[in-house]
């Protein structure tokens, strides 16, 4: 069995993951590239007696240097030497597909070029002379279309014949007119001469041509004067003649190059083009029906994330507690285990917390994978940038903050469609900032305890009251505060240029559900590899400081069961953390049972309402929310009450949130970062509303 | 100012340099003829270049020189 390494390079749109897809199945994994956020997905095939290993490269329009993605694309390419790279090309949109094309072959490297959705160029009355085009480009070139699977095996024979083939060519297709020829004809021995290193691994005319298009890559590459002083000079010289930037020269020639080859290879027969998709666009894109139909596709996704995803989490909850309930059978009623505890409580526990995000995740995605292979996702990004571009952020950053009112944890994971680092980042920052629907629970338990539901306003059919308004004002802080973060942190942490809006519309087309499927196993298993285990860590840990010192048997002797596990909780790390902590959050208006409580909420922010309960020994929690809302109102003010709402919002994130920070900044000191930073943020939110409040009460 | 369904040529691009290339490299190059599919004051501009759509940001289309 030969081992190569094949990477598919290509268009975004092009069809490059159907290709990648079909020829990998199941068999992928996803991580990323070194050090950058960008998704690298390795994939195996059998062919003969070839194992093949697929990357798939980020999809580029070109291979410059002003791209975190066109840079991993090429250094993948030049540093990791693949055996055979497969350049996947949109044969509806030729000329555009071939731009990238050009550069691969400068590149020098072993080439295969699929046309892919030849069946949409064949609608389109497009023929192609293959033999002639092939022999213009030096490359073979292989009909498929990937979401029908056809071609597989004709693009694995022509990898296997160019790895057996070993032939060379010529990478100087593309003859850029004489000006431009001479510079690089001097500039070529310079490089030859003083960086012989380089000229192995690049070539020398690919080098060259980069020197004059003033690579910053290739520029910080190059480290002898000589050749930089000539490239410069170069450059301004081209600069002056044709009155504009040579890479801009450049890029017009090489499109001259591939207009000349298609003239003569392509026959077009029928002229109407995209009708259908324009006929969507005009309604969907529309001034006056297009933000509704956003707003309507956006319902739709969160409920089903949520309310369709209710379903399977509650046959988790359901399953957890009977696997719980069995595993306590084990030991005699009433016998006190720390075995039983850690096994009921810890394990289950934690694994229970990892796996009830897997329905959310999972149905999220699907309907990700829906937006974004049916062309949709292009055009909502199109409609919501106007909003967005206000606060900084990019039209798609939409979608994460919508599904933060569900969940910060699949929000954060949603993240992925954002392409630009500063937006991804900026907009990972904010998402616990909406209130999700754990903290839901936490404001259900608050509200009735300290506002009586009064009527504010009554105007025709609609009235304000009280408890509405309040669970109005926290959501609205919320959405407030992430306004303001995201600008701030535009404006210093990531600061720079809002990505320039241009982008591809791509037709509208039927996503296959094979796609769907892979999409949502993917992010299902990397949720459940990389944050699960880290979620499993913390929630351990948690429930270890909940659990652990044990207080003396004799002390809980004439306790009742509330009383004993108020007492245990108490003798414990959190517990006595909280207590010591006392003196820090009491100018918030706190004291030891609410920073207790605040402990255990790092786990997930509901579990403040039961922490609570334990604190206050109610006996059944089920029943006991209205005598604990009794036990509340008889130690705190209605403004306290709303200091804890208002903290509990802002600050610390869960560990489950924590934990996809880590996985999708791919760092810890920014997951740090953001819990810090929150938790600052809720203590001197809280601290001047409870002291300014306190005052004007007064 | 060009209308929706207008069809017209490329002269040049006067945005950053990074800017420039990326729309060299999606096909905005000189002499390209660009179709305007729609033009919504105050959205954005989207048009048609080499068989693919683009959509353009309102300050960005202002950049674009054409004939």
């Amino acid at each position: 069995m030969k081992k190569i390494v094949v990477a598919l390079a290509g268009n975004p749109n092009s069809g490059k993951s159907s290709i990648f897809n079909m020829l990998t199945g199941a068999h992928q994994h996803v991580g990323n590239y070194p050090g950058v956020t960008v998704e690298k997905k390795e994939g195996l095939c059998r062919h003969g007696d070839y194992e093949i290993t697929f990357v798939d490269l980020p999809g580029t329009y070109s291979l410059s240097a002003y791209s975190t993605e066109e840079l991993v694309a090429r250094n993948f390419i030049i540093d990791q030497r693949p055996d055979v790279v497969v350049d996947i090309i949109d044969s509806s949109n030729i000329e555009r597909n071939l731009y990238l094309a050009t550069q691969l072959i400068e590149l020098n490297v072993p080439l295969v070029l699929a046309f892919n959705m030849s069946d949409i160029a064949e609608q389109r009355g497009l023929s192609f002379d293959i033999e002639q085009l092939s022999k213009l480009l030096q490359a073979p070139i292989v009909h498929t279309i990937g979401n029908k699977a056809k071609g597989k095996t004709e693009l694995l024979e022509a990898i296997r014949r160019i790895v057996e083939q070993r032939r060379q060519r010529h990478p100087h297709i593309v003859h850029y007119g004489e000006e431009i020829e001479e510079e690089i004809e001097r500039i070529e021995p310079l490089i030859a001469e003083h960086e012989p290193e380089l000229a192995e691994k690049y070539g020398t005319r690919w080098l060259a041509l980069k020197m004059i298009e003033q690579d910053s890559d290739v520029v910080e590459k190059v480290h002898s004067r000589d050749v930089r002083h000539a490239a410069e000079v170069s450059a301004e010289h081209l600069k002056k003649i044709f009155g504009d930037e040579p890479e801009i020269v450049i890029a017009d020639r090489r499109y001259g190059f591939i207009s000349g080859a298609c003239q003569e290879t392509i026959k077009s027969t029928v002229e109407s083009r995209h009708s259908a998709s324009d006929m969507i666009d005009a309604i969907v894109t529309n001034r006056i029906l297009g933000l509704p139909i956003f707003l309507l596709l956006m319902y739709i996704v969160f409920f089903l994330t949520f309310r369709i995803g209710k379903y399977p989490m509650g046959w988790l909850e359901t399953l957890f507690g009977w696997a719980g309930a069995t595993i306590t059978g084990f030991w005699p009623a009433g016998s006190e285990s720390a075995i039983k505890s850690l096994l009921v409580d810890g394990v289950i526990g934690g694994v229970g917390g990892v796996i009830v995000f897997l329905p959310n995740i999972l149905l999220l995605f699907a309907a990700i994978a829906l937006l974004e292979d049916s062309g949709y996702m292009a055009r909502a990004a199109f409609i919501m940038d106007r909003i967005m571009h206000k606060i900084g952020l990019h039209g798609k950053s939409f979608i994460p903050m919508l599904i933060g009112f569900g969940c910060s944890v699949p929000a954060i994971m949603a993240t992925r469609i954002l392409e630009n680092r500063r937006s991804r980042f900026t907009t990972i920052m904010v998402i616990p900032l909406f209130s999700c629907g754990a903290r839901l629970t936490i404001y259900m338990l608050i509200i009735p305890a300290f506002f009586a539901d009064n009527v504010l306003l009554r105007a025709g059919i609609f009235t304000i009251r009280t408890q509405a308004l309040m669970l109005w004002l926290i959501y609205l802080i919320g959405i407030v505060l992430a306004v303001v973060c995201a600008k701030v942190l535009r404006l210093t942490l990531f600061r720079g240029e809002t990505t320039p809006f241009v982008m591809e519309l791509p037709p509208y087309r039927m996503p296959t559900g094979k796609s769907i499927c892979i999409h949502m196993w993917q992010r299902g298993w990397m949720y459940l590899r990389k944050a699960g285990t880290i979620i499993l860590g913390i929630s351990l840990i948690l429930w270890l400081a909940m659990s652990f010192p044990k207080p003396p048997a004799e002390s809980l002797r004439d306790l009742d069961a509330g009383q004993s596990r108020q007492a245990a909780l108490k003798y414990s790390v959190v517990g006595r953390v909280g207590s010591a902590m006392e003196p820090a959050i009491k100018p918030l208006g706190f004291d030891w049972k609410i920073g207790t409580a605040l402990l255990g909420a790092m786990a997930a922010k509901e579990v403040f309402v039961s922490q609570l309960g334990i604190v206050y020994a109610v006996e059944d929690m089920e029943k006991g929310s209205h005598s604990l809302r009794r036990q509340l109102q008889a130690d705190y003010s209605a403004l306290q009450g709303f200091c804890i709402m208002l903290f509990c919002l802002i600050s610390a994130p869960c560990v489950a949130t924590i934990a996809m920070t880590r996985q999708e900044t791919n760092s810890w000191p920014w997951a740090i970062f953001q819990f810090v930073a929150l938790t600052a943020l809720a203590y001197v939110i809280t601290l001047a509303v409870f002291q300014i409040g306190t005052a004007i009460i007064a | 100012m060009v209308g929706a369904g207008e069809t017209v040529r490329l002269v040049k691009v006067n945005a950053g340099r990074g800017l420039n290339s990326r729309l060299a490299a999606m096909g905005l190059v000189a002499d390209t003829k660009l179709t305007v599919v729609s033009n919504s004051h105050p959205g954005p501009f989207i048009v048609t270049v080499k068989d693919s759509k683009v959509m353009l940001g309102r300050g960005m289309a202002h950049k674009i020189m054409v004939r």
